[in-house]
């Protein structure tokens, strides 16, 4: 017998990684250069949670996708435009920054109020899904304090699996460290998963998807709550790019044996 | 003055692993009050083999329902040993053990927390933190006046704590774990199918392999089962751990040929890791910045490519050679073997 759940997945918006960033000072602290002018995505890791929420909801019937996600209400738009084509989900919006420079703490408490103001939700079938970090703070933290604010005391971070079995119980793989992964078993929901890559491919863009699911990510970029955070008690006393430029050594022409021989003594070297 | 309590867990044999005592070693250096808490099976072995480290106090949380890395049991430990050290920084090393409960830890005490720190100071008196943003992109140094300030250090960015063993009166916190906090039990540990260990965290060599391994040769056909031998008898040979490109990573969903152990665990770079090793060897590596960040913390650097304009190792790498690999590797795999 299937179990449905109630999956929340919490994740924000990113600058694309292919763009160059370089952090200014502002009145309120560092910012990004250009900040609103730069393309974003989905949090990569919490897009793999996503996915992973997704597939699980469509194996589960009655299981339903949240998707809370705190950053500018534009730039919220410009990204749901492209996640609304990939997998069904509702989107429960928060008008804030998506900085990573704000305080994890003043983010979670915004998440946990939002989930806490989803109508009918049910926090003992909840499933509270995320990237285990986040690609601008990559701290590992807001989901563990979302968690805490829920009172959901089975956490878990790294994910790469997370079985439903027939029993109700939840088995889970956690990666740590030495490319091992901790294999552990729950009970029953409420769980917090903080997701590494998981197992699930991108799925392709489904326009159907994207039209159902844009009919509700409209109103709800509409009634955004503002969210103030900041990063209140943090100082920054530097930010700054790494400096080093290495100047490389191009060896062109050198037959293959010369080039063998020069790694092993290089590899040899104490 | 600060109280700085150093949280450590022993190992599954009771000993306390290099990360700990590099963070042990950070906190002694910060001045003040250092106060220890042990969680393990039993945590009298590990604090007798610190017991010089100048700490004022131990604490500990034993039993076998603190042998195995869980959210519950871990995070009440933790809270129960800083509720009766009342620390004003606490510091962890960033294993994944700490790393999955220490925020939610700092959440209990009211405090803040920094993860990923690769460095703590004092200047002028106050505590700084250093750490990376937007995944190693940028380098901050942080300060805070909220208390406790909780932070796991980074392994590899500290020496370890040279204290001597001897005998260290352990102060036991009694933890009672609630009904809901058994739901959750560890079964197991699993490695990765292959046929042989390809991460090893303290290897001194990274090899990254990138997605040209599996592109067409210059004879017009791809060679993957020939490179996946290569990589496996060079990482034999050299015990270097395995570090692969996202779009190497990425192959086999695209439905293509794949190196059959390569998975999401050896991937680096802006969606995988930035593993610490004193060298590193690309080859067949193309890409940018976010790439790139895969070997940010890697000391010496060299690449072998065909493109000599390679982004990846053009003001990155401190050697390029603009080679085939799959010949280079197979020569160097000739030379490792006639070595031993």
């Amino acid at each position: 017998m299937s179990t449905p759940y109630q999956i929340v997945v919490c994740g924000s918006i990113v600058p694309d990684p292919l763009q160059t960033l370089e952090p200014i000072a502002t009145p309120n602290g560092p910012a990004l250069k250009n900040e609103m002018m730069l393309p974003a995505v989905l949090d990569p890791w919490a897009k793999h949670a996503l996915y992973e929420a997704a597939n699980l909801a469509s194996k589960q019937p009655g299981s339903k996708v949240y998707l809370v996600s705190l950053g500018p209400k534009a730039k919220l738009q410009q990204v749901m435009m492209t996640m609304a084509q990939k997998v069904p989900f509702e989107l429960v919006a928060i008008d804030g920054s998506s900085s990573g420079f704000t305080e994890a703490s003043e983010v979670a408490a915004a998440l946990a109020a939002a989930i806490k103001a989803i109508p009918g939700v049910d926090l003992t079938r909840l499933l509270l899904f995320g990237g285990w970090e986040s690609a601008s703070r990559g701290a590992g933290s807001t989901l563990q304090m979302v968690g805490e604010q829920l009172g959901i005391i089975n956490q878990f971070q790294g994910v790469d699996k997370l079985t439903c079995n027939a029993d109700g119980t939840l088995e889970v793989l956690e990666r740590i460290e030495g490319g091992k992964h901790q294999v552990s078993k729950c009970s029953c929901p409420p769980a917090v998963l903080g997701w590494a890559t998981g197992m699930l491919p991108e799925p392709p863009n489904n326009p159907q998807i994207g039209m159902v699911n844009m009919r509700s990510i409209m109103p709800a970029l509409q009634k955004a709550q503002p969210a103030a955070v900041g990063a209140q008690g943090l100082s920054f006393a530097s930010v700054s790019l790494p400096k080093q430029q290495r100047t490389t050594k191009v060896i062109k022409d050198m037959p293959a044996d010369e080039i063998a021989s020069e790694i092993v003594a290089w590899v040899s070297q104490d | 003055m600060d109280t700085i309590l150093v949280l450590l867990h022993t190992e599954a044999d009771g000993t306390l692993a290099k990360p700990a005592l590099e963070a042990l070693g950070a906190a002694a250096e910060l001045g003040g009050t250092l106060v220890v808490g042990l969680i393990g099976k039993d945590v009298q072995p590990a604090a007798d083999s610190i017991a010089s480290c100048g700490a004022a106090k131990y604490y500990g949380v034993s039993g076998d329902e603190f042998a195995q890395a869980r959210y519950s049991s871990d995070a009440a430990a933790a809270e129960a040993i800083c509720k009766e050290a009342n620390p004003t920084v606490v510091i962890v090393p960033a294993t994944s053990r700490w790393n999955r409960v220490l925020s939610g830890v700092a959440h209990r005490l009211g405090g803040r927390v920094d993860t990923h720190v690769t460095g703590v100071s004092r200047t002028e008196g106050a505590l700084s933190a250093a750490r990376w943003y937007y995944r190693q992109r940028m380098e901050a140094v942080v300060q805070r006046t909220h208390r406790p300030w909780c932070i796991a250090l980074e392994a590899g960015c500290h020496e370890a704590c040279a204290a001597g063993a001897g005998k260290a009166t352990v102060e036991n916190v009694n933890v009672i774990l609630s009904e809901a906090a058994r739901q959750t039990t560890v079964t197991g540990i699993k490695t990765v199918a292959a046929d042989q260990q390809t991460i090893r965290p303290d290897a001194k060599l990274l090899f990254v392999t990138g997605a040209g391994w599996t592109k067409k040769q210059p004879d017009g056909k791809a060679h993957v089962e020939e490179a996946a031998k290569i990589i496996l008898e060079f990482l034999q040979h050299s015990q270097a751990s395995l570090g692969g490109t996202k779009s190497l990573v990425d192959l086999g969903g695209e439905g293509q040929t794949v190196l059959p152990f390569m998975t999401h665990l050896n991937q680096i770079g802006q969606t995988g890791s930035t593993p610490r090793h004193p060298k590193g060897l690309s080859t067949c590596c193309h890409g940018e910045e976010p790439h790139v960040i895969g070997w940010r913390f890697v000391n010496e650097r060299r690449a072998i490519n065909l493109d000599p304009n390679c982004p990846w190792a053009h003001g990155k790498a401190d050697v390029l050679y603009v080679a085939d690999a799959l010949q280079v590797m197979s020569k160097v795999n000739e030379l490792l073997a006639a070595k031993k």
